[in-house]
């Protein structure tokens, strides 16, 4: 029996963006055990939510995360909206969804980037990004901010899109769509990348639900799972279907999201086509007194958001569970008997984001 | 073919202009919508402090007395919600990048002195 040796991995790693600590406990080259921690980047964002006027914290909700920043400001909102029982202008829902796809796209592209560079795969990482670029513009001509939107507001939205601008937005998405499918296809036809990806990782159906996944780690092992059928926003209205593989492995949750970026083109432009006019918000008085529980689809899976209020300003209790804590146990479970050498591609494909598990 | 999906994107490339800019050379216009740095305008600012109170980073501070308004540009979020919540409407977002800086300074803008009244004969 080959002797069993721990190594550390993390938090600081080249391929890790942000700090997780993983104690590999492996036999030869063959992972047995991994043991994660967390806790390097905690920020205390949830005690500091009941300290401020509750309508203030929407700024603080968006940077609980830097990637699903909006969706984490709109969740927020719908919390304390649903709790307030404001009902939100139709034009406001529908910009919000918008919005929120934009940042599914940038946020799939982005992982795409570093997932090609977890493979060694560089120009194909520059690429990814290079057309998330032009995302990123789209959102600071729309919101006035590259990554943090800033433009939800209890009550409604900060901002409008007018038809100009909602047409030059159609037309910056169409060619972002045109350039995605350049990468896209690289990542799911390319012979190297097939490679490295196909049957490593591999999470049954069984598993992914009874270990509590969430998003496209889910979804791409066959369970048809998404928040947005939930019908928030303005997703009641808009026709689409969650996108599902039922494979479970790395290969499979790569073209999940693939998929995801030309599902989140297609809702925005039947959003765009549907959006109604009329006002952005409504005048927002009192102070929440009450608890709600909301479920929002973020690009890395599904957000709970607690929020109780007592009738003053301040909230009482603020409690975020974000997607990547969800996914921490899946990715214990695949980690176990994977090749050394798979392992930064394995915590990669559960898209992690260490910010938001620790708030 | 499977190997030439990526040869095809790389040669695509390869004859065209770098997509990246060669700043500092080439500072980036900020595109028009983006939010900025806040202005003040002391003309017709009262210096009431409600910006101060609700900026969710406390990166404002008046001084009501010595009519005094401060702020620092690396706590600022550019949030605007002080632009949204002033009764006067002397906070505006400039829509420009903000200036590095090396050292944490606050700017202090400081409004005009009204003259000290005459001493009660």
């Amino acid at each position: 029996m080959a002797e069993r040796t721990i190594i550390p991995f993390g938090p600081q790693h080249p391929v890790l963006p942000e700090p997780i600590h993983l104690d590999l406990v492996v036999e030869d080259e063959k992972v047995v055990e991994a043991i994660p921690s967390i806790g390097f980047i905690h920020r205390g964002l949830e005690a500091l939510v009941e300290k401020r006027d509750f309508q203030d914290c929407v700024f603080v909700a968006e940077r609980i995360c830097g990637i699903c920043s909006f969706i984490h400001g709109q969740a927020y909102c719908q919390g304390i909206e649903e709790i307030m029982g404001i009902a939100v202008p139709p034009r406001a829902r529908y910009l919000r969804t918008i919005w929120g796809e934009l940042s599914r796209i940038h946020s799939h592209l982005l992982w795409l980037g570093l997932m090609a560079d977890s493979l060694g795969f560089e120009s194909l990482f520059m690429h990814s990004w290079r057309v998330r670029e032009r995302v990123l513009d789209v959102i600071e001509a729309t919101t006035g901010g590259r990554v943090i939107f800033g433009s939800c507001k209890v009550g409604g939205v900060r901002r409008d899109i007018d038809a100009e601008a909602m047409k030059t937005l159609l037309e910056r998405v169409a060619e972002v769509e045109r350039e995605t499918r350049e990468i896209t296809r690289v990542f799911i036809n390319d012979s190297t990348v097939k490679h490295r990806l196909c049957g490593v990782g591999a999470l049954s159906r069984e598993d992914a639900y009874l270990l509590g996944c969430v998003g496209p780690t889910l979804r791409a092992s066959g369970v048809a799972q998404d928040m947005r059928k939930l019908g928030y926003a303005a997703f009641n209205e808009l026709s689409f279907e969650p996108i599902t593989r039922s494979e479970g492995d790395c290969y499979a949750r790569v073209a999940v999201r693939c998929d995801e970026i030309f599902q989140s083109a297609d809702l925005i432009r039947q959003a765009a086509a549907k959006i109604p006019a009329g006002e952005l918000a409504v005048k927002v008085t009192g102070n929440p007194n009450g608890e709600f529980f909301t479920r929002v689809e973020q690009p890395r899976g599904e957000v709970i958001y607690y929020i109780k209020g007592n009738g003053a300003k301040n909230l009482q209790r603020f409690r975020v569970r974000t997607p990547t804590f969800a996914n921490i146990p899946a990715l214990v479970k695949t980690l176990q008997g994977c090749d050394l050498a798979d392992v930064p591609v394995l915590v990669l494909t559960i898209d992690p984001c260490i910010s938001c598990t620790e708030r | 073919m499977s190997l030439f999906n990526m040869s095809g994107l790389t040669l695509k490339w390869l004859f065209r202009r770098p997509f990246t800019r060669r700043y500092p050379f080439e500072p980036r216009k900020p595109v028009a919508g983006f939010r900025g740095a806040v202005e003040i305008n002391l003309g017709t600012c009262i210096f009431c402090g409600i910006c101060s109170k609700r900026c969710p980073t406390q990166a404002i501070e008046v001084d009501r007395g010595n009519k005094r308004w401060t702020i620092d540009r690396l706590r600022c979020l550019s949030c605007g919600l002080c632009t949204e919540v002033c009764p006067k409407k002397s906070l505006g977002l400039n829509g420009a990048h903000g200036v590095p800086t090396m050292t944490k300074d606050r700017e202090v803008f400081q409004g005009a002195q009204t003259p000290p009244s005459a001493p009660a004969a």
